[in-house]
């Protein structure tokens, strides 16, 4: 088979693949616009009731809300703590610095369902009630592994030099920090914030055991699930956070590339170290761009 | 020295957060195997009983095997489909592709409950798969296909996760140095001999990694075959989760914790040696 035939031959099954991707969200959205009651072919007729329906289901609203304030507070915690230790991690040397990087990526090895029966079990000990604050301590526990990888993932891409320019200049330590390390490393706080955003807000296997009595958007779509009429209206939902996720992640995705192109400039002319820049790790989950970058150099030789 | 000062101020909120809300609970949960009852009296009571129900009972265990092989199962069939997408993205795709990444990759950020739910519309009766069976003659009459079955766990599974596999594999066929496929073909391999003996070869770190990132969270996997799973599908996570949500028995649901956590960390222990830990931390 001709390089091209073959060529083709994969298109056409990464269409398939992208098809199959695909058609589940595709139903949820076409399902949100039927009307009849039953989530089954053939379809109805075309409707807005459900998305009306939706408006005016207060504790539906109510979840969703919770879920954003969780989103935004948990994330910020997240992100702050996991950057201090990222500096930490990346700019020090000391005694049980892999062992500190090795506990800290622990959560993401242990099972969900593990990390919310082992806290479930913690704050029933020390009789702290479930709530939404349980909750966000959970999330915090979940994202901060993937908040350290993204900063460390930026900060060994930056010259430590720059720091230390700074304080050869004059600058305090956290005047350094401040005014150096800080905006360089801001695209990835925000990349760092918005992950853990999505994760904290489509969080349920963890979420289920320590939420109180403050659903969540996740646990309220879960407890509807078993009320055949509510369904058309948790579909009318599932369209809304699909769109709603979708946009983010374009957003998102802009934003990193973005940052990374930016980055890439001043830091190039700035320090330009390829051994650096190429050991440069992406983030689990992430399109690696310097990958992208060092993959299409020595074609664009040619 | 400042150097010391600030390191402590760096690490401590991290150490701090960590130790109270992951270890102190993993600790509670080590105890907790070990206590007579949940709650009240019994819960001051310790005892090797959940040991010797657990141990006792053959249920719980085949259970975990079985658990393991819907995972591994899950793994194997997401890396086989998601590989020749992963190839076109590193070599054949050309200019539009991140944009093509993009598009595999969106639909993991989007609700995993929902997605999860989604397959109900096209296993259940009525359908997508139903009616596409019965307009080509193949089914005479709605009825659910596959749904509630250890199959449908599979699809599912297969269908949440294939994104993050992909996306390792890609990342592993992009950093392969394109004078080795260059060098393969001028000493005459032909494209087939090429793949095997370079480019899989070059890629498996990728694939090791995305065996992990599915095989080790789909372990304790609980939502999926709560949905679509049926009593044949059943999970050993859905056991834990009854017995915190609904037989409250902590004690021994503290002890499949612990079981499916050492599990998961053995099968780690092997996976790390077999990949080198800097492979799948980078991919």
């Amino acid at each position: 088979m001709t390089a091209r035939a073959w060529r083709s031959l994969n298109l056409f099954y990464v269409t398939l693949a992208a098809v199959f991707l695909y058609v589940p969200l595709f139903l949820l959205i076409v399902f949100s616009f039927n009307d009849g009651a039953t989530l089954a072919f053939p379809l109805s007729g075309f409707t807005l009731k459900w998305y009306r329906e939706l408006w005016d289901t207060p504790e539906l609203l109510r979840a969703a809300w919770n879920s954003v304030l969780l989103g935004a507070v948990s994330s910020v915690v997240a992100t702050v703590i996991g950057a201090m230790a990222a500096v930490g991690l990346m700019r020090f040397r000391f005694a049980g610095r892999n062992l500190l990087i090795m506990a800290a990526m622990l959560p993401l090895v242990v099972p969900s369902v593990v990390l919310g029966v082992t806290m479930l079990m913690g704050f029933a000990q020390i009789n702290l009630p479930l709530s939404l604050w349980t909750v966000g301590m959970g999330h915090v526990v979940i994202n901060l592994p993937v908040v350290i990888l993204i900063v460390m993932a930026r900060l060994s891409g930056l010259d430590a030099n720059l720091e230390e320019a700074a304080m050869d200049l004059g600058a305090t330590y956290l005047g350094a920090q401040w005014r150096v390390t800080l905006p360089l490393t801001l695209p990835a706080l925000f990349a760092a914030f918005l992950t853990s955003f999505t994760t904290s807000f489509d969080e349920f296997a963890l979420t289920f055991f320590l939420v109180g009595s403050e659903p969540t958007l996740p646990t309220y779509l879960y407890s509807q699930l078993r009320f055949p009429t509510r369904l058309p209206i948790v579909v009318a939902m599932a369209s809304v956070v699909i769109v709603g996720s979708f946009l983010t992640v374009v957003f998102t995705e802009w934003l990193r590339r973005r940052g990374e192109t930016q980055q890439t400039n001043r830091v190039d002319s700035l320090a330009g170290d390829p051994a650096i820049d190429g050991r440069r790790p992406g983030p689990t989950m992430r399109p690696n761009a310097p990958a992208l970058g060092r993959g299409s150099t020595p074609r664009g030789g040619k | 020295m400042r150097q010391r000062r600030w390191l402590i101020v760096l690490m401590s909120p991290l150490a701090l957060w960590l130790g109270l809300l992951f270890l102190a609970p993993l600790a509670t949960m080590v105890v907790f195997t070990f206590r007579a009852g949940s709650f009240g009296p019994e819960h001051d009571v310790f005892t090797l009983e959940n040991y010797r129900t657990f141990f006792g009972n053959p249920t719980y265990s085949r259970l975990l095997l079985s658990s393991a092989w819907i995972s591994f199962v899950a793994s194997v069939l997401s890396i086989l489909l998601a590989y020749p997408v992963a190839y076109y993205l590193a070599f054949q795709a050309g200019a539009h592709r991140l944009t093509l990444l993009l598009v595999i990759i969106v639909p993991a950020w989007i609700s995993f409950l929902l997605r999860v739910f989604a397959w109900k519309l096209i296993l259940g009766s009525g359908g997508l798969l139903n009616i596409v069976l019965m307009a080509a003659g193949l089914v005479d009459e709605p009825a659910p296909i596959l749904l509630y079955s250890r199959s449908a766990v599979i699809v599912a599974l297969v269908y949440s996760y294939m994104p993050f596999v992909a996306l390792p594999i890609f990342v592993a066929l992009q950093r392969i140095d394109r004078s080795l496929i260059e060098a393969a073909s001028d000493l005459g391999g032909t494209g087939w001999q090429t793949f095997r003996d370079v480019i899989l070869p070059l890629s498996m770190p990728g694939v090791a990694a995305a065996f992990f990132l599915i095989f080790i969270p789909t372990l304790g996997e609980y939502v999926t075959p709560l949905l679509l799973g049926g009593t044949e599908g059943l999970m050993f996570g859905n056991v834990i989760q009854s017995q915190f949500a609904r037989a409250l028995n902590w004690p021994l649901g503290s002890l499949m914790s612990l079981a499916v956590l050492l599990f998961t960390l053995a099968l780690l222990a092997v996976f790390v040696r077999l990949v080198r830990l800097e492979d799948w931390v980078q991919a």
